[in-house]
């Protein structure tokens, strides 16, 4: 039985398993942003903070995925359901790309033209909104494509507390010895993968500013 | 050139030092007077503080000590964004927003001050004339623009909201002499017009005679001398006449012969 055949016959479930990922990775992707953008917006405004808040955010991010996931299991109602304690460990690991990127990519913003803006008397929220954020757009949203990236790869582990997505697949592949089913599971993650890849990268394109 | 009647000063420094974060001391005692209407140079060396004496009357630094006054009020006083927006700025690198068409650039502070749109744009295409702009460039974004077209757009911009102050540091200073000759020309001819209290920061002596009413020749942070520049090229002051021999005695001076290359 060839793999595409093994995917013909189980798309249903391939698809849900899918879905489920996009789920985790979703989710995640969302939080990261809504945390680590602030976040990076503030650090890039008080640099002195700067230094704990990256370094916080790196050090989860050595953490051992596998480890992490069950350090949060005995957390009362996260634990309960494992796909929240999939998507808090996710989002944990997502912060770091969002964060670190909201950062430079303010900073990167020429000092002259924030000068200007200042001194034609523009208050902190309007240089932020109309000036800073716009020109470090493509550098944040490559932060984001990275923090997919790494979402998608690492929701696959999440099936290891019983989260679902495809590393439901590769689990049961590698406890049957299965090659056929690990590749169903791995192929469509890595596609995944490589289409949210393509499609942030190309919307960062898009609003490169000139 | 300097009007006649002795009113209240546009601008005024009174005792005002400004020390570094790092503890330098950049400016000490300062005590400066600029009047309504006139071009005041400041002149001097890098370092000496006349980029940190520009940016103390729009609040962008805070004195260590002693007071600015703007109009006869303390800028320390009242609000720091209704202040800004009365004061125009242009600086060296233009700061234009590189993600802004020219027109938005310059349409900026009418737009966030909530001018209608009518009036907005009539202000825009009287601004590029004014500045010497083709109105077809009003699409553009500053990256298609040369170097001269940059700060002209730059200049159009800090004369939007017709502020009544104008501070200028270096804005012709990265321009090529011939560009710099002409857009010198065009700025005693504009400000012949508007009449604006322009501070002016050059460390180019030929342009401070040619475009200031009076020269203040600052060093190490202190005011060595304020003098019209007819005084300023008879000055027995060592410091003065070290500065004129610097550029080659300056005796030929005139409005033609300005945009030689000066110091740098």
């Amino acid at each position: 039985m060839n793999f595409f055949h093994f995917i013909g016959q189980n798309h249903a479930q391939v698809l849900e398993l899918t879905l489920e990922h996009l789920w985790l990775v979703g989710w995640s992707t969302f939080f990261a942003i809504v945390i680590g953008l602030p976040l990076g917006i503030a650090i890039a405004r008080h640099p002195a903070s700067s230094k704990p808040v990256l370094t916080v955010a790196n050090i989860i991010q050595t953490i051992p995925s596998l480890a992490l996931f069950g350090f949060l299991l005995p957390v009362p109602w996260l634990g309960d359901r494992a796909d929240r304690l999939a998507i808090l460990a996710l989002t944990l690991y997502a912060l770091l790309p969002v964060i670190r990127n909201t950062y430079t990519g303010i900073r990167g913003v020429d000092p002259a033209v924030v000068e200007a803006g200042r001194g034609m008397g523009l208050t902190d929220s309007q240089l932020l909104f109309q000036v800073q954020l716009p020109l470090a757009l493509s550098v944040i949203l490559s932060g984001v494509r990275v923090a997919i990236v790494i979402s998608v790869g690492l929701a696959t582990i999440a099936a290891a507390i019983g989260a679902g997505g495809l590393g439901e697949f590769i689990f049961r592949g590698l406890a049957m010895v299965n090659n056929q089913l690990i590749l169903a599971g791995a192929i469509p993650a890595a596609l995944l993968a490589l289409v949210a890849d393509f499609s942030v990268g190309w919307l960062e394109r898009r609003l490169q500013p000139r | 050139m300097p009007p006649t009647a002795p009113e209240r000063p546009a601008i005024e420094f009174v005792d005002v030092s400004y020390v570094a974060p790092g503890g330098q001391a950049v400016l000490s005692r300062l005590n400066l007077s600029v009047r309504g209407g006139e071009t005041l140079v400041l002149l001097g060396r890098s370092g000496s503080g006349k980029t940190t004496t520009l940016k103390l009357v729009n609040r962008l630094l805070l004195p260590s000590a002693g007071e600015v006054r703007v109009n006869g009020v303390p800028n320390s006083q009242g609000d720091v964004i209704r202040l800004r927006r009365s004061i125009g700025y242009v600086i060296q690198d233009v700061g234009l927003f590189p993600h802004f068409t020219v027109e938005r650039n310059i349409g900026l502070v009418p737009t966030i001050e909530g001018w209608p749109q009518e009036r907005i744009r009539s202000r825009i295409s009287e601004l590029l004339q004014m500045v010497g702009l083709d109105a077809a460039l009003a699409s553009r974004y500053p990256h298609q623009l040369s170097g001269g077209q940059r700060q002209r757009v730059g200049v159009a911009r800090a004369l939007a909201a017709d502020p009544g102050i104008l501070l200028m540091d270096e804005p012709f200073g990265a321009l090529d002499p011939l560009t710099r000759a002409e857009l010198q020309q065009e700025f005693l001819a504009l400000q012949q017009r508007l009449r604006k209290t322009v501070v002016f920061v050059t460390h180019d002596l030929r342009e401070a005679l040619r475009l200031g009413s009076r020269i203040a020749l600052m060093e190490a942070g202190r005011l060595v001398k304020l003098l019209t520049p007819q005084d300023f090229l008879r000055s027995g002051d060592p410091m003065v006449s070290a500065y004129v021999n610097a550029f080659g005695g300056c005796g030929d001076e005139g409005p033609e012969r300005a945009g030689n290359r000066g110091a740098e």
